[in-house]
């Protein structure tokens, strides 16, 4: 019994939260002292206050969870180690309440934090679902509590995708290249934990006044809107940093750390959507964190870099906003389309069509979708001039998107396919994937965006690449890799049901949308007086959220269910020739120091008689070697 | 051979069924602009397009799941195929042509809808939170309601007073964003006579949702008529009820004494005694109604500044004149 009885106060989130109560305290009372001293009128807003107070929080939590132990302890000279053991006396699930440097654990925190956001961003929308089954106002009493909710709907989302993208490429990546960690563990640490303190203050804004812009806070509304804008900046800001720490160290894990033997074209294409994402939120992510951090000095600072009465242009701050926000949504969707190309094959067990075509068009998006942003601003007033060449460059996302669409079918073709819930979740996210690409050009196009902009033709759209994109790969990897992570199997009948109680209530849910704003329906309004013809697509779109809200329910309890009862799984439920099936399931912390290995062939080489995708390179006695893979070095 | 035929007449059945749904009139408003014509025409094109793509590839999955599922017990790999160049080189190279007379097509009729007509009727429309209105600067008259001669170009200079707005009429199909600090430009040829509503497009806060304008396409005799009705009156009380529709304050303040609008009620206002937020009471005379109007912040009325601050724009000082708000203030006067 002594393993249960583990001090509570000792746990990291615990410390973590007490260092954010003691932070925001420090940091309010900071500001009202520099007030006093230098004697400054209390000027009618709080938000100088909240923010200091917000950022001493994060500092506060990031000290007490431990992030900065190792750094403060080199820093004072003292010894540190470079990849801390676990003590084993504690029970296992402290581990993941605390600081850990291990990438398994992380991803899985990763994946927790994702589904406990993504689920407080769906009961958002679930309840203005319910408010816009309706003419008029229901639930809401004023137009504010819906955009503070519909703001809120989509921002968390972000961040928990975000979220979930991290999940997949710290669980994935080392183990798909045969590393024993990231190459900067530390780092890792961090940047999980930072979204911790995030997410509490971008939730806090619920409680501070809301936030009435939508989640794109475009200025002058965000400069006038209640203080909860300012903690929506700052959480917003937090989990920016977080994703370029992520992105540098898969970029440094994958240049660095991989298997002898595996050249970059025989990488599992998971790992080059990871690399294409990572590249993208390494050197995009600065300018939201940028555009935010201007409307915040604003505000508190009387900056007007976006108002046109001290010289600003409200124009600049969407070209700031959108430099990031539209590759971003590249980062969203290009690790779900890489978890696509890797369960295709080993269900179909035919090797992936064209690997090398697949890989770059990876790349291939990622470029273009740094020269495509204007297309958010093709009614904004921006030069006129400027809109032919971003419609140019926008459809010519279509061809590197093409690629993939077109391998995805191929490599089924003619193959012998295996329909278990992850194989029913990637052929589900292609088919709802393809909804979202296929609707996508009448928006590029200036001429017809004219009409979209703005409606809830444009909500179905993201909708469906987001669900297309994201959440269905996403559940899909949590299917396929979940006797990895727990070494238990799920349960397959419930699987299936969750996968056909989501599959049509998403496509009735995007149809709807979809109808709804050619007809007429703006974006953003909590009523749509007058409009009879919308009552039934907004219903049938209601009661499809619902479905989807029970079918994630479903996932949760297979799950917890299974994780805690399932059978024992199998060493290689899924008969794939991706290297990290040979390890124990739970994976030992080191991945593969103890069982290195080489590449010595195609990872998707399925049917080819006698062919090997790597070979295990023997061990000798002495277990203290570094072997293929170890950390690159400490941070 | 046998099962590229089966997938054939899949795709091409499902092709059918894309084009019987995905048809312009099902699915888009009303066509009521000259500009209008050109866009549904481009949504037709998209539309052809898109449901061809949509049965390709959805023909091509639906016939793979049928037809080659694993049977029980078969622990073999499939056929062992890794690529074909010649067809990646297709399946590139065709998009990327479609993708570019696409592009084509699409600046062409850019270029239709945009184009000018040098007699166009200039209108001046000014969003602010949470109404439109609009001025005809050729007649010198101000209006809540935009009426429009039909078949006759109206070029519309658009701005706002605070934050971003868009003009939107679904059935004239285009849009554009009202910019404080800037005049955008867009141009409208209504062909049919009939009722509109202008919706705002772009979020502005609180009562977004509800910042609606009516629209009229009418006749020119009727234009005139209109144009005639809304000149400045002479009458100094009827001047003050012209500006509170034509400037904006008429978005947030009634006039029949209902409670529950963003502002409060001008019923009766005149002499009350107002309580403010924080319970005091104040006489409303002119100078009390005066410094409400340029500075809404300075005394919040109970039940309308809970958040320390109040909804109204605080640039009326700017947007009206001295007089213009002395005229509002004698003609609330008479409101009893």
């Amino acid at each position: 019994m002594k393993k249960n009885q583990y001090p509570i106060l000792k746990l990291g989130m615990t410390r973590g939260l007490i260092g954010f109560v003691i932070g925001m305290l420090l940091g309010q009372a900071l500001v009202h002292v520099i007030r006093l001293i230098m004697r400054l009128p209390f000027n009618g807003t709080l938000d100088a206050v909240w923010v200091v107070g917000g950022l001493f929080a994060t500092i506060g939590f990031m000290y007490g969870v431990g992030a900065l132990d190792a750094w403060i302890k080199s820093a004072l000279g003292e010894e540190v180690t470079d990849h801390p053991e676990d003590d084993p006396s504690w029970p296992s699930w402290v581990r993941y309440f605390s600081f850990s440097v291990d990438h398994k654990v992380i991803g899985i925190q990763y994946a927790i934090t994702s589904f406990l956001l993504l689920s407080v961003a769906g009961l958002f929308a679930l309840v203005f679902r319910v408010e816009l089954v309706q003419q008029g106002l229901q639930i809401f009493k004023t137009g504010d509590e819906y955009n503070t909710f519909m703001s809120l709907h989509g921002i968390v989302m972000i961040g928990a995708i975000l979220l979930g993208i991290g999940a997949m490429t710290n669980y994935l990546a080392p183990l798909l290249i045969g590393a024993s960690d990231m190459a900067f563990p530390r780092i890792n640490g961090f940047a999980y934990w930072i979204n911790v303190p995030a997410a509490v203050l971008l939730l806090s804004s619920l409680f501070l006044g809301g936030v009435n812009t939508g989640w794109v806070a475009y200025p002058p509304l965000s400069v006038r809107a209640p203080l909860g804008m300012q903690m929506f900046f700052l959480g917003v800001y937090l989990i920016g940093i977080s994703s370029i720490m992520g992105g540098i160290n898969v970029i440094v894990s994958v240049v660095y750390m991989r298997a002898k033997g595996m050249t970059y074209f025989r990488m599992p294409i998971f790992v080059w959507t990871a690399l294409a994402t990572a590249i993208i939120s390494t050197t995009a992510t600065q300018l939201i964190g940028l555009s935010f951090q201007m409307v915040m000095f604003q505000r508190m600072l009387g900056m007007g870099f976006f108002d046109p009465a001290k010289g600003g242009n409200p124009i600049l701050y969407q070209h700031l906003f959108w430099f990031y926000s539209h590759p971003a949504v590249y980062v969203f969707i290009l690790p779900g389309l890489g978890i696509i190309s890797e369960l295709l094959p080993v269900f179909s067990r035919k090797p992936l069509f064209g690997y090398r075509w697949v890989a770059m068009s990876s790349l291939g998006i990622a470029l273009v979708g740094f020269f495509v942003w204007a297309h958010h601003m093709f009614t904004s007033g921006m030069e006129e001039y400027l809109r032919v060449p971003f419609m140019y460059s926008t459809l010519l996302v279509a061809v590197p998107t093409g690629v993939k669409f077109f391998s995805w079918v191929a490599t089924i073709w003619k193959g012998k396919l295996d329909l278990s819930t992850p194989m029913l979740f990637a052929l589900g996210g292609v088919a709802i994937f393809l909804v979202g690409g296929l609707s996508g050009p009448p928006n590029g196009t200036v001429a017809t965006d004219l009409h979209l902009h703005d409606t809830y033709y444009i909500v179905g759209h993201f909708h469906a690449t987001m669900f297309g994109g994201f959440i269905f790969p996403f559940m899909a990897a949590l299917y396929y890799w979940f006797p990895k992570i727990t070494g238990k199997m799920y349960n397959e009948r419930l699987g299936k049901v969750q996968f056909w109680l989501l599959f049509p209530a998403f496509y009735v849910q995007s149809f709807g949308q979809m109808f709804a704003g050619l007809l007429g329906m703006r974006r953003r309004v909590a009523d749509y007086p007058g409009m009879s013809q919308l009552n039934t697509p907004h219903l049938l779109v209601t009661i499809a959220a619902f479905v989807i809200g029970l079918s994630v329910l479903i996932l949760f309890y297979n799950l917890w269910v299974s994780a805690v009862k399932g059978a024992p799984a199998p060493l290689n439920p899924w008969r794939s020739r991706s290297p990290e099936w040979m390890l124990p399931s739970p994976t030992p912390v080191h991945n593969f120091r103890d069982q290195p290995f080489e590449v010595v062939g195609e990872p998707y080489d399925y049917g080819l008689a006698g062919s090997k995708y790597y070979v295990e390179i023997p061990v000798h006695g002495d277990a203290g070697t570094p072997a293929a893979g170890a950390a690159v070095g400490a941070d | 051979m046998k099962h590229v035929i089966g997938v054939v007449l899949v795709i091409a059945l499902l092709t059918v069924g894309g084009l019987f749904v995905l048809t312009p009139a099902n699915l888009l408003p009303v066509q009521a602009s000259a500009q209008a014509v050109f866009i549904d025409q481009l949504f037709s094109y998209q539309f052809y397009v898109i449901s061809f793509l949509f049965a390709l590839i959805m023909g091509l999955m639906i016939y793979s799941v049928i037809v080659f599922r694993r049977k029980p017990g078969d622990m073999e790999d499939a056929q062992h195929i890794e690529g074909n160049t010649p067809l990646e080189l297709a399946w590139t190279g065709i998009p990327l042509v479609i993708v570019v007379i696409f592009a084509i097509i699409g600046s062409n009729t850019l270029a239709s809808v945009l184009r000018p007509d040098p007699k166009a009727l200039e209108i001046k429309v000014t969003g602010r939170q949470w109404a439109w209105t609009f001025e005809y600067p050729e007649y010198g008259v101000s209006s809540d309601k935009l009426v429009l001669p039909v078949n006759k170009q109206a070029l519309l200079l658009i701005t706002s007073d605070d934050v971003l707005h868009a003009f939107w009429v679904p059935e004239f199909r285009v849009k554009q964003d009202a910019v404080p600090g800037a005049i955008n430009q867009l141009r409208i040829t209504p062909t049919k006579e009939r009722k509109f509503k202008l919706m705002c497009a772009e979020i502005c806060g609180r009562d977004h949702t509800f910042m609606v304008a009516d629209v009229q396409v009418v006749k020119e005799e009727a234009f005139k008529e209109f144009i005639e009705n809304s000149k400045v009156p002479t009458d100094p009380i009827a001047r003050g009820e012209y500006w509170y529709r034509t400037q904006g304050c008429k978005a947030c303040h009634n006039t029949d004494g209902a409670a529950g609008g963003v502002g409060p009620t001008y019923k009766g206002l005149y002499g009350s005694q107002v309580e403010l937020e924080d319970g005091s009471l104040v006489f409303a005379d002119e100078l009390y109604m005066k410094e409400s109007i340029i500075n809404p912040n300075a005394k919040l009325v109970k039940g309308y500044g809970a958040t320390g601050k109040s909804a109204m724009p605080g640039n009326f000082g700017n947007s009206l004149t001295p007089e213009q708000i002395n005229e509002i203030i004698g003609w609330i006067e008479t409101l009893k």
